[in-house]
């Protein structure tokens, strides 16, 4: 376990040394200022509370897709560069030749992706809370479990990235990971539309594309956990809420996060195999 | 029991007395090209031992299977007298990589520290300064590795493979990126873990530094043993420069006796086998003299490691192209 620890501190030190806590910091700080400017000027521009909340609950929401969006960004092309930019670059070579596994450099270095992206999108999004509290007067219903969630996602996307890069280059782990976790995110808003319009086969594809990369699924139960719940209702009564892709209708199933978890293992367990078998 | 099982070496439970690397019938493959066919070599504890062989012969794929970096298609291997699959065969392992790369983001005693923590060696701050100094980075400590030149990223290296009390040293070219001061101190280096009892598998393309400091020399050609035993083993054979006037029949038969002839006008040089004794030159020059041969000059000579080296190769390519040539017959 140690082993494990000394890795995932190295590599959140290189993302430190790197300037990459830096980089986010800097963008954070700007992203929590913007925001807390326009909701200020949103809340002068209400006329009733519901109308507040619900502008509230959708814009704290598509913030809060910023900020996961630059976890998922900032993870995948970490995961590249860490992985299989270390075994391309020969500096894993003296590290491996230590008495230590594969997969325990493979969790060391998983383990402080998921550190870093989780403590990022912790603290960004309770920051953006706070801001919007202080703006709008709106708290979340949940803010914990959104945080957390968002935090899930952001474990898939770079779960998916590291066994990418364990078979392909760095760049293109980093391409496919952040194109696959748009592709389902474009994906879901579809099939929100489907399910609005009453179109079954169109409806299937967010579902289908939930179940094979979790990302969407946990983004969805995070909006859930972040908006107002009367704020559903406001929109024809929640029939037509699904076609929105900043508002979420119904919250996350423990089946699903069931399933989240199975995936993530799953993901993680052919990562190692894959990363255990080659030749470095 | 396989063959390899029967000639492995009882290292099981024996610790110390087990050589320090011992592999057999190792195989690798990498697509259509067969990098390394049926190798086979040991260490002994305490002694240093060249791997030596053209670029393409498999010295580095062979290290790196010792080492558990790339999984062999076949063959069997022990570190320390414990199985290269279990990663703690490597606890008492150090290694230079031919691709020495160290974490630019990190100063170099931090990279020391890395590799003891991760050797899970107790090897005390102090330690890991006096290991920097003696590869020369004593004012360089601090800084961060990204600022490193060559030379001196490899002199890391060399460092991050002496940290952790090794009693096993793997160095893949370990002066390619050095200057000639440099290679001295690699020499000196390899000599003083020779004194203190560390095994050393030496990787390198200069021969006369292999030469220096190896007991044993192992020539891979194409992926296979080509020739190994030690330096005495394999440059046994020695050489006599004679040069000579009103050489007869008789002289010359006489000299045919002794061994393969040379001619260069009035200099034979005869090849002397290691199993000729002490008096197999004044025999010689005795024996011509009475033949009525005028001995001006007897020059003794010793082929060297090169010499060896490119006489194995060479013999190699001739014997693949008449195989290739002979079916056609």
């Amino acid at each position: 376990m140690s082993t494990v620890l000394t890795l995932a501190a190295l590599t959140l030190r290189e993302a430190s040394r790197r300037r990459v806590l830096l980089a986010l910091g800097a963008m954070t700080a700007v992203l929590l200022t913007l925001s807390a400017w326009g909701f200020s000027r949103l809340a002068d521009e209400a006329v009733t509370t519901g109308e507040a909340r619900l502008t509230a609950s959708i814009v704290l929401n598509l913030v809060m897709f910023g900020y996961s969006l630059i976890a998922a960004l900032g993870t995948a092309f970490l995961a590249g560069p860490t992985l299989a930019g270390e075994t391309e670059s020969g500096l894993a070579l003296s590290v491996l030749a230590r008495p230590i596994r594969r997969a325990q450099f493979l969790a060391g270095k998983w383990l402080g992706l998921v550190a870093f992206g989780s403590g990022f999108v912790a603290l960004a999004g309770l920051a953006q809370c706070a801001v919007v509290y202080a703006t709008v007067g709106y708290w979340p219903p949940d803010p914990l479990t959104g945080v957390a969630l968002l935090a899930a996602q952001t474990t898939v996307l770079l779960t998916l990235a590291v066994l990418l890069s364990t078979v392909i280059s760095p760049m293109a782990s980093g391409v496919v990971a952040v194109g696959l976790f748009c592709t389902t995110w474009v994906a879901g808003v579809v099939g929100g539309l489907g399910t609005a319009v009453g179109n079954e086969a169109v409806a299937r594809v967010g579902s289908v594309s939930r179940m094979l990369l979790p990302t969407d699924g946990l983004w969805r139960g995070a909006m859930h956990a972040f908006q107002d719940p009367t704020s559903i209702v406001e929109i024809s009564g929640g029939a037509e809420a699904e076609a929105f892709p900043f508002l979420s209708v119904a919250p996350l199933t423990l089946g699903y996060l069931a399933w989240a978890v199975v995936w993530v293992a799953m993901v993680w367990g052919v990562a190692a195999m894959s990363f255990g078998r080659k030749d470095l | 029991m396989t063959a390899a099982e029967l000639a492995a070496p009882a290292v099981a439970s024996a610790g110390a007395s087990s050589p320090a690397v011992w592999c057999s019938a190792l195989r690798k493959r990498y697509g259509k090209q067969q990098a390394v066919a049926d190798v086979s070599l040991e260490v002994a504890r305490g002694a240093v031992v060249g791997l030596l062989g053209p670029n393409g012969a498999g010295k580095t794929s062979v290290i790196k299977m010792l080492l558990g970096l790339v999984r062999p298609d076949a063959g069997e291997v022990l570190l320390l007298g414990r199985p290269a699959s279990d990663p703690s065969a490597r606890t008492r392992v150090g290694y230079l990589p031919e691709l020495f790369r160290y974490q630019p983001w990190l100063s170099a005693a931090e990279v020391l520290t890395l590799h003891v923590r991760l050797s899970g060696a107790d090897v005390s701050t102090q330690e890991q300064r006096e290991c920097l100094d003696l590869v020369g980075l004593s004012e360089r400590t601090g800084d961060r590795v990204g600022g490193f030149s060559k030379g001196m990223q490899q002199r890391l290296g060399l460092a991050v493979a002496l940290v952790a009390r090794p009693e096993l040293v793997v160095l893949d070219e370990p002066t390619s990126a050095l200057d000639p001061l440099g290679r001295v101190d690699v020499r000196d280096i390899v000599l003083s873990l020779k004194q203190r009892g560390v095994a050393v598998l030496l990787n390198s393309h200069l021969i006369g530094e292999v030469e220096r400091v190896c007991d044993q020399v192992v020539i891979l050609d194409r992926g296979r043993v080509a020739a190994s035993g030690s330096l005495v083993e394999l440059l046994g054979q020695r050489e006599l420069r004679l040069h000579l006037t009103h050489v007869s029949a008789d002289a010359e038969a006489r000299l045919a006796r002794t061994g393969p002839v040379q001619r260069e006008g009035e200099w034979f040089t005869v090849s002397l086998s290691s199993a000729d004794g002490e008096s197999a030159v004044p025999d010689l020059v005795r024996d011509l003299a009475v033949l009525d041969t005028q001995v001006h000059a007897v020059e003794p000579a010793r082929i060297t490691l090169e010499e060896r080296l490119l006489g194995i190769l060479r013999d190699g390519a001739d014997a693949r192209a008449q195989t290739v040539t002979e079916p056609s017959r």
